[in-house]
């Protein structure tokens, strides 16, 4: 019985201690800002969610507050992470980490509802690209969790999206077709980097035209006149 | 029998072989002898032969269907053959085939008085010309009304005069709102810092005049136009999803999750980044758009869904001329 209640005691106790450190790192990094009305959102009930998803992108901490977060590398090791997402769940009742289902979903909806929510910022295949005043990140190394996060948060300007708009089945097949387009079937050939038709331009245009150029300096004979 | 083949076939041979043809004296060389280049004779048939091997290669390759990098394999073997054949006819050009330079002079100059005869012609053709002007200025009239009836089809380019057509939607006062799924869209359900696309129930979801993009801003942060009071129940807005400019679909909403220290609320046209202030009535605040996105007033009925409550502030769709003129 001892035994068990030791055991029980146990992780509650490792628990306490990490949301002290938790606490530790967050009046070190966080609270000159989140502490402060005006300068950026009160942390209380964003959840476990909105601290996941901002700790292991790496877009926060800030340099300045106001400063449009982008990924970046992650400052602490993953005990602190998660002593970091535990002390900041903490704060309030909010929504826990999403665990999508990409194998769920359907690659063909996907792509669908990729188009219509999605691809206005982030292109066809999520390669990024620009709102006025900011930038529509690329998703090629998002996680299937980051990007459910992301979705249900609207980090920065991106809106975010309800249930009702994308329900959490689609999520799962939006996720499989983001995940799914970074390795696309290259059965034309050739992809160079799959950044679209500029390389092809400058293969053709640039290495193909000049050796051209060149066997036919070669080949040909200066007349003299 | 197999004997007798042979014999038919022995005698055929004999009987066929021709006496060789009396050795006459060879015509005299019109190209200069030259003495021959067994090399390069080798090169090129090497080239060739190289250019064989890579061109079989490419049904060898076509065979092999789990061949990984198949594709560009079939390239690679094509290529090759092409670049080996440019080589052997770049060999055998320089090498075996003669070349000579040969110029020719250019033929003198014409005869001067015979210029001097068409001249004249030419001049004394016209004696049957004797009131020039007149025929000038008919000559005008007709190209000056030659030309305006060629330019005349611009017209139906746009509608100069009659641009009442473009404010002709579904939208009606008490039109409900429905959402992409066909189901009314609920004042409760509309989120702020998100975006939803609405069409009038029961209509056409092609027409121009059909979508609109609808979003929640607190009312405080309102500043629409004067005479736009109450379009905007519970600060929810609804602007057309056509952009004004070029008539794309408005699908991006810049929604700041923490608005003091991020951009404002915007529409953007993801085609040219036209973007319209929403809490302004969709003034362009950026952009090539020429006047703002057009408003269709709300209200909300009894049971919580949203309605139209008339028909849009300003016609729908790009902007030219007569619909430009008519901008708020």
């Amino acid at each position: 019985m001892s035994v068990l209640a030791a055991a029980l005691a146990f992780p509650v106790a490792a628990g306490r201690a990490d949301v002290a450190e938790g606490q530790r790192l967050y009046s070190q990094d966080c609270a000159s800002c989140h502490d402060v009305r005006g300068r950026a959102p009160a942390l209380r009930g964003v959840g476990a969610r909105a601290a996941d998803f901002y700790l292991t992108t790496g877009y926060m901490p800030l340099g300045h507050p106001g400063e449009e977060p982008k990924r970046s590398r992650v400052r602490y090791d993953d005990r602190e992470l998660r002593s970091l997402i535990d002390y900041i769940a903490s704060l309030g009742p909010g929504p826990g980490i999403p665990q999508p289902q990409p194998e769920r979903g359907n690659l063909a909806v996907g792509l669908r509802s990729f188009t219509q929510h999605c691809s206005g910022c982030h292109q066809v295949v999520g390669e990024g690209g620009y709102v006025p005043d900011s930038v529509a990140w690329p998703l090629k190394k998002a996680s299937a969790t980051q990007i459910a996060e992301a979705v249900r948060i609207g980090p920065y300007v991106m809106p975010h999206f309800t249930k009702r708009q994308i329900s959490d089945r689609e999520l799962d097949s939006v996720i499989r077709f983001v995940l799914d387009s970074r390795h696309p079937d290259n059965r034309g050939g050739w992809a160079i980097g799959n950044i679209g038709p500029v390389p092809e331009g400058l293969v053709s245009w640039l290495i193909a035209g000049s050796a051209l150029v060149g066997v036919c300096l070669l080949i040909g004979k200066r007349n003299k006149a | 029998m197999k004997l007798g083949r042979w014999l038919v076939a022995g005698a055929l041979l004999l009987l066929g072989r021709r006496r060789p043809p009396p050795r006459l004296p060879a015509p005299e060389r019109i190209v200069p002898p030259g003495p021959p280049r067994p090399r390069a004779e080798l090169v090129v048939a090497a080239l060739l032969l190289l250019a064989a091997v890579c061109a079989a290669g490419f049904p060898v390759t076509y065979a092999f269907e789990n061949l990984g990098h198949q594709t560009q394999f079939l390239g690679l073997a094509l290529g090759l053959a092409f670049a080996f054949l440019s080589a052997a006819c770049i060999v055998a050009g320089s090498h075996l085939v003669v070349t000579e330079e040969l110029e020719e002079d250019y033929p003198p100059p014409a005869h001067p008085s015979e210029q001097d005869a068409l001249g004249r012609l030419f001049a004394e053709s016209g004696d049957h010309f004797t009131r020039s002007r007149l025929l000038l200025g008919a000559a005008g009239a007709a190209g000056t009304a030659l030309l305006l009836a060629l330019i005349t089809p611009v017209l139906s380019l746009g509608s100069l005069f009659r641009t009442g057509a473009f404010s002709d939607t579904p939208w009606r006062r008490g039109t409900r709102l429905v959402g992409e799924d066909g189901r009314a869209l609920r004042a409760d359900e509309i989120a702020e810092k998100t975006f939803y696309t609405a069409f009038p129930e029961g209509a056409d979801r092609e027409e121009l005049g059909s979508p609109v993009v609808v979003v929640r801003l607190p009312p405080g942060d309102l500043r629409l136009p004067a005479g736009r009071r109450g379009w905007a129940p519970h600060g929810i807005l609804a602007y057309s999803k056509i952009c004004t400019h070029a008539g794309c679909a408005i699908n991006l909403y810049r929604a700041p999750l923490y608005e003091p220290v991020e951009p404002r609320p915007a529409l953007v046209c993801p085609c040219h980044y036209s973007t319209f202030d929403p809490a302004e009535g969709a003034k362009v605040i950026f952009g090539p758009a020429g006047r703002p996105l057009p408003q269709l007033p709300l209200m909300v009925d009894a049971s919580g869904e949203l309605r139209a409550a008339g028909n849009f502030s300003d016609a729908v769709g790009p902007s030219w001329w007569g619909v430009r003129g008519k901008a708020t």
